[in-house]
Order: structure tokens, then sequence, then C-alpha cells
């Protein structure tokens, strides 16, 4: 079908190929490893001050790790839902595009409100940002990760009402993909939370 | 020929758009490898199965390195020739930043609390 648009559509191209179609997918990556510094600057921080508790708990006496796992579950399973979001649009199929993407929306919505519990219980038993350095610091590295997956989550839905609008369109693909770098990249940041943060600070 | 024209525009467009061709089994090579990277971590902590802390760290950091790995190639699809090499150079530019950032401010505070704050060291 787009095929045939195309054909059609001399002109059309023509001024589409002078806009450099890669062009966006390799801004967004830069966008991307942009926002890899921010998260390594709030890594370093939370590694200075991970033993600074200022006479309040521990990572070992706060963390929930089997919470921590479900979590890690969630977004593992979100990301290889993506991916076959990303099969069905290579395959030109709208509504096995959006089905996946649907999917992985509830997996990214259960990750957030694992998080979002896991932070209200820890405000609740006194373990708030404010009690110690180390808390400041865990709540802005993770807090800031999950703020990412909101921004994908809103952003994921806003291209379902994309998609069932105008269909698998050049730009909703190129969406796609720049969504899909978004969404595997907090999957790699997740990594290096739950081992730095999670598992790590569950030790001492 | 103007035909012919837009059709080699049309398919050159598609390669270049969708450079990063994922296959059904390159995600489940990611996705089967991710979970056993993410599975052996966390059971080598719950189940404190090293009795030194230095030890299950190290490892698990490795583990960490690996699947960060995995998921550049299997899901982000990165390789040395996407977007002219201009993916992995950047790539390359900020692990080097994030080295320095990482590292650097951990050594730097680590001995400024030696040298500064004997006593409060553990």
């Amino acid at each position: 079908m787009s095929q045939s648009v195309a054909v059609n559509s001399n002109l059309d191209f023509v001024v589409r190929d002078h806009h450099a179609p890669n062009g966006t997918l390799l801004g967004f990556w830069l966008y991307l490893m942009s926002d890899c510094l921010v998260f390594a600057a709030l890594f370093a921080t939370y590694g200075v001050l991970s033993q600074s508790y200022a006479g309040g708990p521990t990572g070992a006496e706060l963390f929930d790790l089997p919470l921590v796992a479900l979590n890690t579950a969630f977004l593992l399973f979100s990301s290889i839902t993506y991916g076959f979001a990303m099969l069905q649009m290579q395959q030109g199929k709208k509504h096995g595009t959006m089905i996946w993407l649907g999917i992985t929306g509830l997996f990214g919505a259960a990750f957030l409100a694992v998080e979002l519990y896991e932070f209200y219980h820890l405000i609740h038993i006194g373990a708030g940002p404010q009690r110690s350095a180390f808390l400041s610091s865990f709540f802005a590295l993770v807090g800031t990760h999950g703020l990412h997956v909101m921004i994908g989550l809103i952003w994921l839905v806003t291209l379902l009402f994309q998609l069932s609008k105008h269909g698998l369109i050049q730009e909703n693909r190129r969406r796609l993909f720049c969504l899909s770098m978004f969404w595997h990249f907090l999957d790699v940041i997740w990594i290096g939370v739950f081992t730095f943060v999670y598992l790590m600070g569950s030790m001492t | 020929m103007s035909d012919v024209h837009t059709h080699d525009n049309h398919a050159e467009h598609h390669h270049h758009e969708e450079a990063p061709h994922a296959s059904f089994s390159g995600y489940m090579i990611g996705f089967l490898a991710s979970v056993f990277l993410t599975a052996i971590p966390f059971w080598l902590v719950m189940g404190g199965v090293f009795e030194s802390k230095a030890t299950t760290s190290l490892i698990i950091l490795a583990f960490a390195a690996v699947q960060i790995v995995v998921h550049m190639v299997y899901f982000l699809h990165m390789n040395f020739h996407s977007e002219g090499g201009w993916n992995m150079l950047s790539l390359l530019f900020t692990a080097v930043l994030l080295f320095i950032t990482l590292f650097g401010s951990l050594w730097v505070m680590y001995n400024m609390n030696v040298n500064m704050m004997p006593g409060m060291m553990q």
C-alpha cells in the first residue's frame, strides 16, 4: 500500500529524500548518549554517597530483592515484547504492532506501579529522600529512571493513537524506531540500577 | 524512466530508514541470554553463594557488563557500520566519559575520605 503511494507521489519522495531520512535516528541516538551521561552523574553520586547512612537505615535493611527481581522481569519482558512489535511492523502488520505495543505498555505500567509502591512504602516508614545522603541519591537515581519510564509510557500511548489513526506510515515507523531505542536504553540503565544499587546495596 | 527512478529511490529509502533489520531469532537469543545473565546475579546475592562480598560484587558487575553488551547487540542492534559508524563512535565516546565520571568520582572521594576523615572509615 505504502509503495503505491510512494510511486504515485514523485514529489513527495524527492522532498523527503532531501530530508536525510536517517538523520532522526542518529540524532535520537545522540540524545540517548547524552541521557546516558545524566545517568553516569547520578550513578557516580550514588556511588559516592551510598555508605552515608547518617545513622539511618541501610540498603540491606530496606531493599526487597524479590520485588526488585519482579520489576526486572517486567522490564525485560517489555523489551522482548517491544521487539515483537518491531517485527510485526517490519511485516507491515498494523494490528500486530499495536497489540505487542499495548502489551509492552502493560509491562511498563506494572514496573512503574511496583516502583511507586516501593517509594511509597519507603517514605511511609520514614526512609524518604530527606532521611540520609544515601537515600537522597537513591531516590534521585531510581526516580530519574522511573520518570523516563513514565515518559516512555506516555509516548507509547500517543503512538498507539497515531497508529490507529494513520497506520504504519513512514513517520510512524520512524517514531516506533525512536521509541524502541528509548525503551531498550531504559532497560540497559536498569541493568546498572539493579546490579549497582539493589544487589550490591543488599550485601553491605 | 521516472518510474524506475522513483522505485530505486524508494528501495534505498527503505534500506536506510530500516537499517537495523531485526529478526525473531535475534530477539530470542538476546532475551534468553538476558534472563540467564539476570537470574544468576540475583541467585548469587539472595542465596549468599559466596562468603566474600568483594568476590560477589566483582562477579555480578561482570555479569552486568556482559548483559549490557547483549542488550546493545541484540536489542539496540549496535554494530560498526550503522549510520556510517557514528552510532558506535558516539557510544564509545560516551563510554569513556562514563568511565571517567564514575571511577574518577569514586576514586577521588574515597581518597578524600581516607585522608581527611580517617576516623570515619569503618
